[in-house]
């Protein structure tokens, strides 16, 4: 269903606030991975903000919705939205990346909360998000898995076991996501090793697969919403995306898969991120019901 | 004793290790809803198959797929079930390393790893087959508890022991029938602590797996015909392991000998000597294992008789460490 022109304009502000918060995060550890953090930020946002269900003062509830980072470098991004949402201290937030905080690049699901899993080592999130996903099966849980994958991530081959699994074991409450940025350490996906047709790949190996603009979240919501609707198969939403999205000079530049700010660089980013958010809202105003 | 209930002699002669692993499982499945079991493609080889027919809900046949096996088991754990993986040794350790230092020994998740066909128990396999280094690997990757049983009814106090205590749990144990070491499984079993075999003042022998019947043997015949008194320990459990025992033995004994079907660096020989060491207490040390080389092809017997951690080359290992000089400490009347 499409989102009301209210609940759109709600989560452009969240998310918007959600962007500042991981380039303030990025500014105060000197560097993060802020490419990956920026394009992967409107799925976290509609998550937590529209579908999920937890309870910020008890985060191992367990009959929560469970997600899985399994692109843990973005840890950035999840960081600034656990913090957020008040499961974990904002302050703590200064001192990402630096010695003995809690927070590092990779979050550690034992230290942080509000992190159903330590991820970082790729290839590992969407078994992970299985397992927790068919232990609702023997649970008689009702709560959703979510799971999002880098594209660059996809190379791993585990991600292709785990894939061949969800499907076989017809793991419906289980929902991935790729997001798309077509970017990775080395270079363009398709140039460092060939992804495409990344789409076909998954519905060949059993998934219902959704194509959708990642940076639109009235299209998100429409995905995720097919996509609860799916039945006896797993669902993979493929976001397409743009690394950086937001930072002008970051947009697309696969460069930024990790980078340093200084006090210039931020502030040009603070002012692209304002520009940003007026075009998103005008959109929303726009488009909206 | 582990699970409430005794096992006999007469049984663990009936059924291979793995089949014991299986009752255990099954009788942990039977009262513990929570406990779920998955493989990968080796159901009926690990005998975790056995579980599956029982509870075919709470099973996950994964195919052949040990990665997506460690990660699934993780996330299952993290839910609140308690999962039992099983797949070869040789795989468990090196082919799903990553998801098992990060995924459950990093998260430390209630995750327990049954790996079976371990050391050079499935010989004519060859090297592709062999666990040479799973000890090694194991040992080191934080929060992991380590247990190589000597036998099936020690196989069903590890399998009980790990349900019981919270962790990951990782246990090797061997293809096929193992020599049968205990009579009875309510020998007072404990994670972390040695137990005394054959007590002895000479020398020990600190085995572990299929070694510690060999080294039984092995004591039972020096005594006859060299007049021996051979201690030695059954060191189960790897990881924690017993410094006590150790450093005991080596205050009493004065020599020690290791004997593992692992490679000798990193197994049961470098735990024990790094115990050692850093008790600055000097003794005759000899590790018995395989030599850091691919292990040959053959039955098992064979290939622990080529690799000398058989009854043969543990009587020859400790002749020759009887006959062996050490430095002893100024004060040794002192420690002693």
């Amino acid at each position: 269903m499409a989102l009301t022109k209210q609940e759109w304009l709600e989560l452009e502000k969240q998310a918007n606030e959600l962007r500042k918060l991981c380039l303030d995060t990025t500014y105060w550890a000197g560097s993060a991975h802020i490419g990956g953090g920026m394009s992967v930020m409107d799925m976290l946002t509609i998550l937590y903000y529209k579908y999920m269900k937890y309870d910020v003062a008890n985060p191992q509830w367990e009959d929560r919705d469970r997600f899985i980072l399994s692109k843990g470098h973005a840890g950035v991004a999840l960081a600034s939205l656990v913090c957020h949402l008040g499961f974990d201290d904002k302050e703590k937030l200064k001192t990402f990346n630096l010695s003995n905080s809690t927070m590092g690049i990779h979050l550690d699901s034992n230290k942080v909360k509000g992190i159903d899993a330590s991820t970082g080592s790729l290839g590992h999130g969407l078994s992970i998000a299985l397992g927790t996903a068919l232990a609702a099966k023997v649970l008689g849980k009702d709560y959703m898995t979510y799971c999002i994958l880098g594209d660059g991530e996809c190379d791993e081959g585990s991600n292709w076991e785990a894939g061949m699994a969800a499907a076989h074991f017809k793991a419906d409450n289980l929902i991935a996501f790729v997001d798309r940025n077509k970017c990775m350490i080395d270079g363009p996906t398709e140039e460092v090793m060939k992804l495409e047709p990344l789409a076909d790949k998954w519905r060949s190996f059993g998934f219902e697969v959704i194509e959708v603009d990642g940076h639109n979240m009235n299209a998100l919501s429409e995905a995720i919403d097919a996509a609860l609707a799916v039945k006896e198969k797993p669902v993979m939403i493929i976001a397409d995306t743009i690394k950086g999205a937001g930072v002008d000079y970051m947009e697309g530049d696969y460069k930024w898969h990790y980078g340093a700010l200084n006090e210039e660089k931020y502030e040009l980013a603070k002012a692209s991120l304002e520009k940003y958010y007026a075009a998103r809202v005008a959109r929303a105003e726009k488009e909206g019901i | 004793m582990a699970g409430g209930l005794t096992y006999t002699a007469t049984e663990s002669t009936a059924f291979s290790t793995a089949e014991i692993y299986g009752k255990a499982l099954c009788e942990l499945g039977e009262k513990h809803p929570e406990v779920v079991a998955l493989t990968a493609d080796l159901g009926k080889s690990t005998k975790i198959g056995m579980f599956g027919e029982k509870f075919p809900d709470r099973y996950f046949n994964v195919g052949i797929a040990e990665q997506n096996m460690f990660g699934m088991a993780a996330g299952m754990a993290r839910a609140g079930l308690v999962p039992f993986l099983s797949t070869f040794s040789v795989f468990a350790s090196l082919r799903s390393a990553d998801q098992l230092h990060t995924d459950i020994c990093y998260q430390n998740v209630n995750a327990k790893i049954i790996a079976t066909h371990a050391g050079t128990s499935f010989g004519q396999a060859g090297s592709t087959h062999h666990a040479i280094c799973d000890m090694a690997v194991a040992r080191s990757i934080p929060n992991l508890t380590v247990i190589c049983p000597a036998d099936g009814l020690e196989t069903y106090n590890a399998v009980h022991a790990a349900y019981d205590n919270f962790g990951p749990y990782y246990i090797r144990i061997n293809r096929g029938f193992d020599r049968v070491l205990y009579e009875t499984s309510d020998y007072g079993f404990e994670v972390g602590k040695a137990v005394t075999i054959n007590e002895g003042s000479d020398i020990t022998i600190i085995a572990c797996g299929s070694c510690v019947f060999q080294a039984y043997q092995a004591a039972k015949f020096l005594e006859v015909n060299d007049g021996l008194k051979v201690r030695v320990l059954n060191m189960h459990t790897i990881k924690p392991i017993d410094k006590e025992a150790i450093i005991k033995a080596v205050m009493e004994t004065r020599r020690i000998i290791t004997a593992e079907d692992h490679n000798i660096l990193g197994g049961l020989g470098s735990a024990v000597a790094e115990v050692i060491v850093e008790a600055g207490k000097g003794c005759a040390f000899k590790q018995l294992g395989i030599p850091d080389k691919f292990a040959p092809i053959g039955l098992h017997e064979d290939i622990m008789s080529t690799l000398g951690i058989d009854q043969n080359g543990i009587i020859a290992a400790v002749r020759e460490v009887m006959g062996k000089d050490f430095e002893l400490d100024d004060d040794w009347d002192d420690e002693a």
